[in-house]
């Protein structure tokens, strides 16, 4: 988290909303930390990562779709046998990422 | 003040604290920020799920890491995230040498609290360390006496010069640093080791100081010699995570 407030800063200083993803639950291997933490802005801009890339781009599709309704919502993201272009973890590992609206347009 | 700023200027000022979060059920989204001290922030939505987490506050900051757990409720079990934010870790660096700069770089990277002590104004140049967190051009057994170190912190010795290493070692060995390196060949750790135990250290003492310092990959350049200390660091500081009673 330490690592992302000075971009979080800079965001809200351009009156940017922005919507935090952090990493809730690990199952089996997984890249990252419990309490891994991505920030996106309203432009879409990024800072940090929950799963070292994996599953980045879907997290700030569901980032800015949030941006719109507002409050929060718990997403799973897992290995997909199904199609292959479904995001998924290299690794194997499936993890649970709790996704909030962090600091609202400014009024 | 709205609960995550005050999270995010706990975290900036390097305060232990931890957000709560209920992750399912009626109250999705509530979240209570702890302090060690017992106060809270914010609210769950649910008096239950409150007093229970709150009964618990001990046990998260003693593990210093985030903890997601399963609260019982009349109402069926409720998923909790409970976020706890630690100070960084702290990297005194004593030789304000070329090594040090490159180290100062890495540590920074991995989020350490960079702080480098020389008494030689020469070497201890703002131009040299601007990317330190803090330069101190002071004897370094004082400042490293006045800084109090503690279970997060971490020494590491470079000068070449007994005359600052060794009392710098001897304060450092008498606090409960994490990790404490001194850069030297085995014969001067051998002169270094005889120096501080006639200055009353002991075996045990002794025996926490890492050197020769860094993990051996063959460095040679002060970069190199950096990234082997900074890879030492970290083996000693994931250790430490894993058996928080110690080794």
């Amino acid at each position: 988290m330490r690592e992302l407030l000075p971009t979080m800063e800079r965001w809200r200083a351009e009156q940017k909303p922005i919507v935090l993803a952090t990493v809730v639950k690990l199952y089996g291997s997984a890249p990252l930390p419990l309490g891994a933490k991505m920030a996106v802005s309203a432009a879409g801009e990024m800072a940090g990562s929950v799963s070292g890339g994996c599953v980045e781009g879907a997290v700030v599709q569901e980032a800015l779709a949030l941006l719109q309704q507002g409050g929060s919502k718990l997403l799973t993201y897992g290995i997909t046998d199904e199609l292959a272009t479904t995001v998924g973890l290299a690794c194997g590992g499936t993890i649970e990422v709790w996704l909030e609206l962090w600091e609202e347009a400014p009024r | 003040m709205s609960l995550h700023r005050q999270f995010e200027d706990a975290i900036r000022l390097g305060r232990l604290v931890a957000l709560a979060t209920v992750l399912t059920g009626p109250q999705m989204g509530h979240q209570l920020l702890l302090w060690p001290d017992g106060t809270t922030a914010g609210s769950l939505g649910d008096p239950l799920l409150e007093t229970a987490l709150q009964a618990r506050t001990e046990e998260f900051f003693a593990g210093r890491k985030p903890v997601r757990l399963t609260q019982t409720h009349p109402a069926g079990p409720v998923e909790l995230f409970v976020d706890v934010q630690t100070p960084p870790l702290r990297l005194f660096i004593v030789g304000a040498v070329h090594t040090a700069a490159a180290l100062v770089t890495y540590a920074k990277v991995l989020g350490f609290q960079t702080i480098v002590v020389d008494a030689r104004t020469a070497f201890a140049t703002p131009e040299r360390f601007g990317h330190a967190d803090q330069l101190i051009a002071r004897w370094p057994a004082e400042v490293l006496a006045e800084q109090g170190l503690d279970e997060s912190s971490c020494v590491v010795t470079l000068t070449h010069d007994e005359k600052f290493d060794n009392p710098a070692l001897a304060a450092a060995l008498r606090s409960p640093a994490l990790y404490i390196g001194a850069l030297g060949s085995q014969k001067t750790h051998a002169r270094r080791r005889a120096a501080l135990a006639a200055d009353g250290l002991t075996d045990t003492d002794l025996q926490r100081i890492h050197a020769p310092i860094g993990l051996r990959i063959g460095a040679r350049r002060p970069e190199e010699i950096a990234l082997s200390i900074m890879a030492e660091i970290i083996a000693v500081v994931n250790r430490a995570e894993k058996s928080p009673t110690g080794s």
